[in-house]
């Protein structure tokens, strides 16, 4: 891998951020709109009254943002890649000395440097408006927060795969996929709440396990660790699994002369 | 510097789901060549020159670039060589010197400010260096695409249809500078066009494609002179219809 043209890439992602307010808003606008919902509606709950409210609304607030980092993570790598697609621009990449795994590093820099962006704003945002103090458990978060972004670059790679496969009529899975595992990654509830048989789907899944250590951190402010080296263990398998998928539908995109179809339409 | 060919292709084939667009193809460029590769819309031009850029995989057959295989050193390959296309686009929301420096980047350009401007210059869009791309004219755009095509000094350039969209004078300044260019620094080109009087203005040799075989192959003049016509374009038109017809018979004698 060469870092001069994994900068290269990166610096054209961020360089249009510089030359756009629309897309400098596009970053924020979704995780604060959440964050304004999901927050007042915990804020409304206390005003209701209960003596699980106060620890409610950190676990919807905490895994609001959780959530938000994890898509972003997924999103960085899926639009990084159509941005190329709709500036007409990907065929100049594909024919310049890049390898794929230059080209997926350079999007797995922009979304750390989106995810950090957006969870900094995040917080603190949740601490004016809540009260809600996210680093109040000291860095124990942080490598729950890391294995999310090893999976949603895993979700991403996955995405680019099928788009570059079924070009634009799958570009809809670039927003759509994410969401897909929402419902079985207990982001918004326990494990506990879904049918057994779901249960052992969930727990296949490395999100599940960071949202229920999430939770716990935040319950008891102790890390259950074993749950994060299971994310992170997970999460090696799906990255190898992805990066394996990616290869094998780059080449099958050679075989039909999808690439090329796809960058000059 | 060696007299190897710059490109090697040897019996190539592509097919798409039974579909042949390229048949059994076979040529060589030498360096400082330019060679047009010809033919109606589907003869396999497109598909030719994205077989030699790698981004798409032959059936059978073989492709050397620079003497080494595409298929094995595409990389490689790949940094020695560039392409421009009326078909693709830079991105329209950087600015024009925002693109040559990414690119600058990729390619792995030493000093990239001072090689933009001195291409810009060469292109007369240095004036332009600040502008959104997407500000451009069809004109200036295609001078840009061409200083990306330039920034990492190609021994080899493949240039599909540069021309397209751009009003006689631009185009005509357009390959003046490139044929200018292409001499000065001894680059050998792949160059496609519909329009038969920019390839007698241009190229050294011509190959004419038709459902992705080759129809006929020398200088301009050699093969006006072959068909008994009086310009590329009726040689153009002539295959064109005549290799239908023999399509045509081809599959009725099946």
């Amino acid at each position: 891998m060469n870092l001069r043209r994994i900068t290269a890439l990166l610096l054209r992602y961020l360089l249009l951020y510089r030359q756009s307010w629309t897309r400098i808003m596009e970053i924020f606008f979704w995780p604060v709109m959440d964050l304004l919902v999901w927050g007042f509606l915990t804020a409304y709950l206390l005003k209701v009254g209960s003596n699980r409210v106060p620890a409610l609304i950190t676990f919807l607030i905490g895994s609001m943002i959780f959530w938000d980092l994890l898509y972003r993570a997924q999103q960085s790598v899926t639009i990084s890649f159509l941005e190329d697609v709709w500036a007409r621009n990907l065929l100049n990449i594909f024919v310049a000395p890049v390898t794929i795994a230059e080209f997926l590093t350079a999007t797995f820099a922009l979304g750390v440097i989106k995810v950090l962006v957006n969870g900094l704003i995040l917080a603190l945002l949740a601490w004016l408006l809540y009260s809600f103090n996210v680093f109040q458990l000291g860095f124990t978060l942080i490598p729950f927060v890391l294995s999310l972004m090893l999976m949603g670059w895993a979700m991403g790679m996955v995405t680019v795969a099928l788009i570059m496969r079924w070009g634009h009529a799958a570009e809809a899975l670039a927003w759509g996929i994410p969401f897909l595992i929402q419902p079985i990654s207990a982001v918004f509830y326990p494990v506990s709440v879904l049918p057994s048989w779901l249960q052992a789907v969930a727990w296949t899944l490395p999100s599940t396990y960071v949202f229920e250590g999430m939770r716990q951190v935040l319950a008891t402010g102790q890390a259950p660790w074993h749950m994060f080296w299971w994310s992170l263990g997970l999460n090696v398998v799906y990255l190898v699994a992805a990066g394996v998928f990616f290869e094998y539908m780059f080449r099958v995109v050679r075989r039909k002369g999808l690439l090329a179809k796809l960058g000059m339409e | 510097m060696t007299n190897a060919p710059v490109i090697e292709v040897h019996d190539l084939v592509k097919t798409f789901n039974g579909t042949t667009a390229v048949d059994h193809l076979g040529f060589t460029a030498a360096r400082g060549e330019i060679l047009g590769l010809l033919g109606p819309n589907g003869a396999g031009k497109t598909t030719a020159i994205q077989m030699l850029l790698g981004i798409i995989e032959p059936t059978s057959g073989t492709i050397r670039i620079l003497g080494k295989d595409i298929a094995r050193h595409r990389i490689a390959i790949l940094s020695r060589i560039n392409f421009s296309s009326a078909y693709v686009s830079l991105p329209q929301n950087l600015r024009v010197i925002d693109n040559l420096r990414i690119f600058a980047g990729i390619y792995g350009v030493a000093n990239w400010r001072e090689k933009a401007v001195e291409l810009m210059r060469l292109f007369e869009i240095e004036r332009f260096a600040t502008r959104k791309t997407g500000q451009l004219s069809s004109g200036e755009s295609t001078r840009l695409h061409l200083c990306k095509a330039l920034l990492n000094d190609p021994e080899l350039l493949l240039l599909d249809e540069p021309t397209a969209s751009l009003d006689p004078d631009i185009a005509d300044k357009v390959r003046k500078l490139l044929r200018r260019i292409q001499r000065e620094r001894g680059i050998t080109v792949l160059y496609t066009s519909h329009n038969m009087l920019e390839i007698e203005e241009i190229c050294d040799r011509v190959i004419f494609l038709h459902h992705g075989r080759k129809m006929a192959e020398g200088s301009p003049r050699e093969v006006i002179a072959r068909f008994n016509e009086q310009t590329l374009e009726q040689v153009f038109i002539r295959i064109a219809r005549d290799g239908e017809l023999q399509s045509a018979e081809k599959k009725s004698d099946a």
